[in-house]
C-alpha cells in the first residue's frame, strides 16, 4: 500500500523543528510500524538523505525505548501496545500518518523523534527502591505475601517507563509513572517501611522536574501500553497523605 | 600457556567458594572510597554489580548505550530464574543444579565456576525478593516454582512471562539508589569504542557520547565488561536490535582472549520470520513447552489447517524421539529437531519453516483460565503479531539465534587475560559450556553481579590502594582515542551506496546458513571466504550519512557491523577447530547413528581460547583443559 507520512524533523535540541512530508510506496501490511520506518530510512539513505532518527531497541514491547506520538495518540491507534508492537494492519492504503516525538516540557526533544526521558530516572533516584544492601536479605520464603497482593503489585510493576502517560496527559503529569512504582512497593511487605517517605520524595522530584499535576482525567490509563490502572494513583495519594499525618 | 591460569581454588568442590572467600584479600572502607571502577553495560549483571560495588564503598562509573539503564536487554528475558531452593521438595540441591548445568552444557564448562553459580543462586533469590521483585506466589503466599527445559525438578522462579524485566528493575533500583548517593555515576547514551591498557593493566575506556558525538576518556582502577552477548551477528535474532559485541571485541583486540566463540544457542521457540523487512525475531518463552506440545503433520507438505489434521496424523516428534523428556528437551536438541523436520519437508506455514506448538490438550485438561494465568501475556503478544489466537489454534514457531555461551575468557575471579579487566554475565564464557539451560542466564548474571564479582574484584584492587586516581592525559588514552576517531572517520569516508543494515542482513544470512544450528567443514570454510568478500565490499561501498559530531544511528550501527565481520570470522575458525559436536555446536561429521551430537572427549575436552594477533592475521589457539572430578560424565541423552 501507499501511505503519506508527516514526520517531525528537528536537527538538534536547540533547532527549530517542522513537519516534513514523505510519500512512501510499497508498504506491506505485514510490516510492523517501525519496520515501515526502517523501510523509509533505507530509501532515504539510498537517496542520499538523512534518515529519520527514532528510538527503539527490544522491538517486543518490553524495554520501553520506542516512543512515538502517532496520529495524536502515544503509541498510535491500537490499545495496549508499544510503538514497536503496532502493526501496519492498523492502517490503510492512502492513509496519512502524522508522527511526532513525545511533547512534554520535561522531555525535551534531542533530535527528530527522540525525546530525552532522563527525568524518569531522576524521579526513580528520589525513592523508587527498597533500601536493602546486597547480602542483608532474609530467606526469601520467610515473609509470605498474599497472592492477591503479589498479583496487584505485579500489575503495577509492569511499567516499562516509556512515558506514554506523560505524553497523553494534558498537564504532562508523571503521576501514573510515580504511582506504579509507589504502589508496587507499597503492596509488598518488603517495601512498606519506606512507603510514605518514598511517595513524598518521588512526588516532590516530579514537581521539581516540571511535570504537571494530576487532574484525574484518566488519559494516562487509557494510553498506557501496559494497562496500568488509575487505582494506583489513588494508592499513591493515600501513601502521600498518611506520611503527611505522620510528619 | 601460563596466561590461561584458571586460578581454581583447592579443596573439595563444595568448599572451593567458601575457602576462596576466606582467603581473598580485602580492601578497607577508607581505601575503597579512593578506588574507581568502570562498569560497561547495565543489564542484570552490570546493574547488580554496580549497586553492590557502590554499597561496598567503591566509586562506580556505569555506561550504557540506551537512554536509561532500565532498558538493557535483560529486560526481555521471559521464563524465569533458577535456584536450588528445593521448595518443592522434589530432590533438588546445589549439586543437582550444578550437575544439570554441566550436563546441559555438554561437559564443556568449568566445574568450579558452575558449582559456585549454583551455590549463590539461593542467595540471589533472597536478594531479589527483598528488593521487591514480585515473583509468582502460591495462594499460601509462598513462592511458586515451575519446571523448565532440560531438567526434571521444578526450580524456576518466575514473574509471569516477564521475569527478566522484574529482575532487571530490581537491580536497577539498587543502582539508582547508589546514583542518588553519588556512588554510581551514570553515563547513558554512550558506546564504548576502545579499552585503554596502561602498563599491561586495564585503566579506562574511550566512549562516544551518542547525542553530541563527543569522544570521551574515562579512567578507573579496574574495568568490568557486562556488555552482553553477540547473537545479533545473525541480524535476525531474539535480541534487542542494539545489542552488540563491540565492547567485548575491542577488549579482545587489546589482549583479552575470547573463548568458544562458535557456541551460540539457537532458541527453539521463536516466532517464524514473516517478511524480508523484519528487524528481529520475537521470542516465545521456553516455559510454553511445559504445557504446549510440538508437532508437524505426519505427511510431507500437508497444507491442511491444523484443526483439520486428526490426532493420528500428527507427529509429536519430540515426544517420539525423546520419551523421557518429551517437549522439555534442552534448547539445542529441540532446535535441531525442528530444523530436521522442516528440512525434510514436514514444516508448516507458507514457507514450510515452522512447526506447531499446540495448547489444546493443556486447555482441555487445565482449563483456559489456568493457561491464561501462566502464559496470558505471551498469548497476547503472539496474537498481536500474527493475528491468530493461540487459544484456538496452535502457535507456529521456529528456532532463532538467542544466546552466546562463548565470550571473553575469565579465570575463577572473573578476570580476563588483561589484568584489571573483568567480564561478567553473558559477556564471559564461564558457566554454560556448549549450551545454556533455560532460566540459567538470569541466574548467572545476578550471581556474578551481586555475589561473585564484588568479592573477587577486591582481591585485585587490594594491590591498587596506593595507585592514585588514573589521569586521562596519559599517552595510552591519547592513542586509544585517536584510534577510535580514525576508525569513525574511515567509516564515514567510504561514502558508498549500500546501507549498513543491508550488509548486516547479508552477514547474518551467511552466519545463519553456514555457522548456525548445524555446521560442517565445508560450510565453515565457505563462510570464511564469503565473510571476507562481504567485509571488503562493506569497506568500499557502505553509505553512512551525516557526521561523527551528532546523533548518528547509522554510524553507531556501522561500528558494530564492522566488528561483526571480524567476530564472524573467528566464530567460523573456532567451529572448524572443534571437529566434534557438543551442545549447540553440531558438526555434521560428528553424530551418533540416531543423529544426536557426538562428543569426542579424548580430543576436545577443552575451552578453545583465542588470542588476537593483529588485523587480518589468524588468531592463535590456547587450550584450557577441562577436568571433571565431580560431575557424572555421560553421553548426553534425553531419551
Amino acid at each position: 500500500m501507499d501511505i503519506k507520512l508527516k514526520i517531525w524533523r528537528q536537527e538538534g535540541p536547540k533547532s527549530e523543528g517542522s513537519f516534513v512530508d514523505y510519500n512512501l510506496t510499497g508498504v506491506s501490511k505485514d510490516m510492523s510500524f517501525l519496520e515501515m520506518l526502517d523501510f523509509l530510512n533505507k530509501k532515504l539513505i539510498e537517496n542520499g538523505d538523512d534518515p529519520v532518527v527514532f528510538e527503539h531497541d527490544c522491538r517486543e514491547g518490553i524495554c520501553g525505548s520506542c516512543a512515538l506520538f502517532i496520529n495524536g495518540r502515544p503509541h498510535g491507534p491500537d490499545d495496549l501496545v508499544t510503538t514497536c508492537e503496532l502493526r501496519m494492519t492498523k492502517f490503510n492504503d492512502g492513509d496519512t500518518i502524522v508522527i511526532e516525538p513525545w511533547r512534554a516540557k520535561s522531555f525535551p526533544v534531542i533530535k527528530d523523534l527522540v525525546a530525552d526521558r532522563h527525568a524518569f530516572d531522576k524521579i526513580m533516584e528520589a525513592g523508587g527502591f527498597i533500601s536493602v544492601n546486597t547480602g542483608s536479605a532474609p530467606e526469601a520464603n520467610s515473609i509470605p505475601v498474599p497472592r492477591e497482593k503479589a498479583d496487584e503489585a505485579f500489575d503495577a510493576a509492569v511499567c516499562i517507563g516509556c512515558g506514554a502517560c506523560v505524553a497523553a496527559c494534558k498537564n504532562s503529569s508523571a503521576m501514573l509513572f510515580v504511582a506504579a512504582k509507589v504502589s508496587h512497593l507499597a503492596l509488598l511487605p518488603q517495601g512498606r517501611a519506606e512507603s510514605g517517605k518514598r511517595a513524598r520524595a518521588m512526588l516532590a522530584k516530579m514537581d521539581e522536574l516540571g511535570f504537571g499535576s494530576c487532574t484525574n482525567t484518566g488519559a494516562c490509563e487509557a494510553e498506557c501500553p501496559k494497562g496500568i490502572s488509575l487505582a494506583h494513583i489513588a494508592r499513591l495519594n493515600r501513601e502521600f497523605l498518611k506520611e503527611g499525618f505522620r510528619s | 600457556m601460563s596466561k590461561l591460569e584458571a586460578k581454581i581454588p583447592g579443596g573439595p568442590l563444595a568448599d572451593k567458594w567458601s575457602n576462596h572467600k576466606n582467603s581473598v584479600r580485602l580492601v578497607n572502607p577508607a581505601n575503597k572510597a579512593k578506588l574507581d571502577i568502570i562498569m560497561v553495560g547495565t543489564g542484570l549483571a552490570g546493574a547488580s554489580a554496580a549497586a553492590t560495588l557502590a554499597e561496598l564503598g567503591y566509586n562506580v562509573k556505569a555506561f550504557c548505550f540506551q537512554d536509561s539503564p532500565r532498558r538493557a536487554h535483560s529486560v526481555a528475558a521471559q521464563g524465569g530464574i533458577n535456584a536450588a531452593k528445593n521448595y518443592k521438595n522434589d530432590g533438588d540441591s546445589v549439586f543437582r543444579l550444578f550437575n544439570d548445568i554441566i550436563k546441559g552444557g555438554d561437559y564443556r564448562s568449568r566445574e568450579a565456576n558452575v558449582y559456585r553459580a549454583a551455590e549463590v543462586s539461593n542467595q540471589t533469590i533472597d536478594q531479589m525478593v527483598a528488593a521487591g521483585v514480585p515473583f509468582a506466589r502460591e495462594y499460601s503466599g509462598y513462592l511458586d516454582n515451575r519446571s523448565f527445559g532440560g531438567v526434571q525438578v521444578s526450580r524456576t522462579f518466575y514473574a509471569r512471562g516477564q521475569t527478566g524485566q522484574q529482575c532487571l528493575l530490581g537491580a536497577y533500583s539498587g543502582m539508582i539508589r547508589q546514583m542518588a548517593k553519588g556512588k554510581v555515576t551514570m553515563y547513558s547514551r554512550r558506546d564504548m569504542l576502545d579499552l585503554v591498557v596502561v602498563d599491561g593493566r586495564a585503566r579506562g575506556i574511550i566512549t562516544r557520547n551518542l547525542v553530541t558525538g563527543e569522544i570521551e576518556r574515562h579512567s578507573a582502577h579496574a574495568v568490568v565488561l557486562a556488555s552482553g552477548g553477540y547473537g545479533t551477528i545473525y541480524y535476525l535474532s531474539t535480541l534487542a536490535v542494539g545489542s552488540n559485541a563491540t565492547a567485548a571485541w575491542t577488549a579482545h583486540k587489546k589482549g583479552a582472549f575470547f573463548s568458544n566463540p562458535s557456541f551460540v544457542q539457537i532458541h527453539p521457540t521463536s516466532l517464524p520470520q514473516l517478511n524480508d523487512y523484519q528487524a528481529k525475531l520475537t521470542l516465545m518463552s521456553e516455559s510454553l513447552r511445559n504445557d504446549g506440545r510440538i508437532w508437524v503433520p505426519k505427511a510431507k507438505g500437508d497444507k491442511r489447517h491444523p484443526s483439520q489434521i486428526p490426532e493420528e496424523e500428527r507427529d509429536y516428534y519430540l515426544e517420539r524421539r525423546y520419551p523421557a523428556f518429551g517437549n522439555l528437551v534442552p534448547r539445542d536438541v529441540a532446535s535441531r529437531a525442528a530444523k530436521e523436520r522442516c528440512d525434510a519437508g514436514y514444516g508448516v506455514g507458507d514457507t514450510g519453516l515452522s512447526v506447531y506448538l499446540d495448547f489444546s490438550r493443556a486447555i482441555e485438561k487445565q482449563g483456559k483460565k489456568a493457561i491464561e494465568a501462566k502464559y496470558g501475556n505471551l498469548f497476547e503478544m503472539y496474537e498481536k503479531i500474527t493475528g491468530t489466537n493461540p487459544y484456538n489454534e496452535p502457535m507456529r514457531i521456529y528456532p532463532a539465534g538467542h544466546y552466546t555461551m562463548g565470550g571473553l575468557w575469565v579465570d575463577y575471579n572473573l578476570m580476563t587475560t588483561i589484568p584489571g579487566l573483568f567480564a561478567i554475565g553473558e559477556s564471559n564464557f564461564s558457566d554454560h559450556g556448549a549450551n545454556r539451560l533455560g532460566a540459567g542466564s538470569l541466574m548467572q548474571c545476578s550471581g556474578d553481579g551481586y555475589f561473585i564479582l564484588p568479592v573477587t574484584i577486591g582481591d585485585y584492587l587490594a594491590d591498587e590502594i596506593r595507585t592514585p586516581r588514573i589521569p586521562t592525559d596519559l599517552p595510552e588514552f591519547e592513542a586509544a582515542e585517536k584510534e577510535a576517531i580514525d576508525r569513525l572517520h574511515s567509516l564515514l569516508a567510504i561514502n558508498g551506496k549500500q546501507t549498513v543494515t543491508s550488509f548486516h542482513k547479508r552477514l547474518g544470512r551467511i552466519m545463519w546458513d553456514q555457522c548456525g544450528m548445524v555446521r560442517n567443514e565445508e560450510s565453515l570454510k565457505k563462510a570464511l571466504g564469503m565473510i571476507e568478500e562481504l567485509k571488503e565490499e562493506f569497506w568500499k561501498d557502505v553509505r553512512i550519512p551525516g557526521t561523527a559530531g551528532e546523533l548518528n544511528q547509522e554510524l553507531e550501527k556501522a561500528v558494530k557491523v564492522a566488528d561483526f565481520f571480524e567476530l564472524g570470522r573467528l566464530m567460523c575458525q573456532d567451529g572448524l577447530d572443534r571437529k566434534e559436536s557438543c551442545g549447540a555446536h553440531f558438526r555434521e561429521e560428528s553424530q551418533t547413528p540416531e543423529g544426536e551430537a557426538q562428543r569426542i572427549d579424548s580430543e576436545y575436552s577443552y575451552v578453545a581460547t583465542w588470542e588476537y594477533n593483529g588485523e587480518g592475521k589468524d588468531h592463535k589457539l590456547h587450550k584450557e583443559e577441562l577436568k571433571f572430578e565431580n560431575a557424572r560424565i555421560q553421553q548426553r541423552s534425553y531419551k
